[in-house]
């Protein structure tokens, strides 16, 4: 399937599910009269990093939300390490999502809380430990971001860089095994964007975890994903390797990878003839 | 006329539809209330925020209320001679209805306002998505110590709201209006019941704290995620809470004097 279109019908062939942490099945999913999905095969390797591309409003988003049990799809699977996230009860996803760490768009972190409260909020919800240990785990993933001089700083008084690297640091503070980043490139200036990408991949391989990024930023990506997935119209149009994405000839993975205003996907909203409504006679 | 008949049928569906969404989510919180108190410091600091950061509104409104009603009341008195009744007036009309009621109107206005807009703020941040996402329940530690807090901060801002109106109300009648202080204060200690007068008012305030604080927590955790969303949230805490109070106030009220 690497590089290829994958078949509109078809369902990949089953691979060995101890590669894959997460296995996607002709997942369905709708939001009111809007398709999102329609039949989506996915598979996440683990202990790599994978990427999950897209043209906006594809349901990027809307996938992590799906892997993580906070929507339900309306049909098809979502399994992790083997196990359907849709049949998960609350306290088994509850259990599921403490292994999981998730960096929002724009960092999500509770602004009455300074920055290490942030970082040691799940510790304390979910561990007794000592207060000295707490600080210790918090100091030590702060340190691994890069923040650890910035412990005392409350929310608002952050960058918008530096707030990401805090909310990565509590994403890691229960050490999970699967992390998933929701565009985190998004209005970051190219130090703060470089910084991001470097430790993407250095917390995946240093702490063997898998990653899933969702982004449409093709640069970035290529230069860390393992694996990176396109998505479009509800399906994955092609997937392997950010090489073979490059050199895929399929109209709509060019015309996303280079950019171009139009082709598949329409530089104009589907709209009334431009003269008939411009002369009023479009009703 | 059809079109009327729809849209009243309508609003009488959204009504009933919020009503029991609120009811849910009531025993959603209850469910998280034994778990919130063995964490008493997040209660604590609700308490602080939402009760102590509005004793200076409830303060000098109550200070005001008592001065107006001593006022008032003291130029119908004096028609009958009667101005030595005006403290055990103000102490009723205080404990009874003003205090529980003004109060009750006040801290919608001040800390459901708040409360609201901050949990509406939370999700447009996705801040409670990232609890949900940390497998922490956000009713349970966001919503569940913001309601007790309310409960708790009601109460206790109308006794304030009594004891400054009452303070307004002697200044005003004792100090400027020459009225007799010790029939001021007798005329108050014989008539005014500790169960009827106070605890009724009590009663009345710790009732108004529940809907108050329910209403506030419902619509921020309900609100759109957009500063549009939480806007109307807020100003529907405001509404409902205000119409709310006053219902409350009359059933309560028929219900302890024994008759409608």
């Amino acid at each position: 399937m690497q590089g290829t279109q994958e078949p509109a019908s078809g369902r990949p062939a089953d691979r060995d599910s101890n590669d894959n942490i997460i296995v996607i099945r002709d997942l369905h999913y709708s939001r009111g009269h809007h398709k999102i999905y329609d039949g989506l095969n996915l598979e996440v390797p683990r202990g790599r990093v994978t990427a999950i591309m897209g043209p906006s409003g594809t349901g990027k988003t809307t996938l992590l939300r799906l892997i993580t049990g906070q929507i339900l799809p309306d049909q098809g699977s979502i399994l992790v390490e083997g196990r359907d996230v849709a049949k998960m009860r609350r306290k088994e996803l509850y259990e599921y999502r403490k292994r999981i760490g998730m960096l929002f768009q724009n960092g999500a972190l509770l602004t009455d809380l300074s920055v290490y409260e942030n970082v040691a909020f799940p510790l304390r919800e979910h561990t007794d430990l000592p207060e000295r240990l707490i600080r210790h785990i918090v100091l030590t993933k702060l340190h691994a971001v890069g923040l650890r001089g910035a412990w005392r700083m409350m929310p608002a008084e952050l960058s918008g860089g530096m707030a990401r690297r805090v909310a990565l640091a509590r994403a890691i503070a229960m050490d999970p095994d699967l992390i998933l980043y929701d565009e985190p490139f998004v209005g970051l200036d190219p130090i703060s964007m470089g910084v991001i990408v470097r430790l993407i991949r250095r917390m995946n391989d240093a702490l063997g975890l898998t990653s899933i990024v969702v982004s449409h930023d093709v640069d970035e990506i290529s230069s860390i994903a393992d694996r990176t997935y396109l998505i479009s119209d509800g399906r994955v149009v092609a997937s392997g390797s950010p090489e073979d994405l490059q050199e895929n000839c399929s109209a709509v993975v060019m015309q996303f990878m280079n950019g171009m205003a139009d082709g598949p996907v329409p530089f104009h909203y589907p709209a009334p003839d431009y003269g008939e409504q411009l002369l009023g006679r479009d009703g | 006329m059809t079109k009327i008949l729809r849209d009243v049928w309508y609003s009488v569906q959204d009504f009933l539809q919020t009503f029991g969404a609120s009811q849910l989510f009531l025993i959603r919180i209850l469910a998280g209330c034994p778990a919130a108190f063995l964490r008493p410091r997040l209660i604590i600091k609700q308490v602080h925020d939402s009760g102590v950061l509005s004793l200076a509104i409830i303060g000098i409104s109550g200070f005001f209320v008592g001065m107006v009603l001593s006022l008032q009341a003291y130029n119908s008195l004096a028609r009958f001679g009667a101005t030595e009744s005006l403290g055990v007036l103000a102490a009723l009309a205080l404990t009874r209805e003003l205090g529980p009621v003004v109060t009750a109107l006040l801290f919608a206005g001040r800390a459901g306002t708040a409360l609201a807009s901050e949990i509406g703020l939370m999700r447009a941040t996705d801040q409670l998505s990232g609890m949900e996402m940390m497998a922490v329940d956000p009713v349970r530690r966001v919503v569940v110590p913001r309601f007790i807090g309310g409960i708790i901060a009601m109460p206790l801002l109308a006794a304030i709201f009594s004891a400054m109106g009452l303070f307004g109300a002697w200044l005003e009648g004792v100090v400027l209006l020459n009225v007799d202080e010790g029939a001021f204060w007798q005329q108050m200690r014989d008539q005014v019941d500790m169960y009827d007068d106070v605890l009724a008012g009590i009663l009345k305030s710790f009732v108004f704290g529940i809907a108050a604080s329910l209403l506030a927590v419902f619509e921020g955790y309900n609100s759109i995620p957009t500063a549009e969303g939480v806007s109307r949230a807020t100003t529907r805490t405001v509404v409902l809470t205000a119409l709310s109070v006053l219902v409350l106030n009359f059933m309560l009220t028929a219900v302890l004097i024994g008759e409608v």
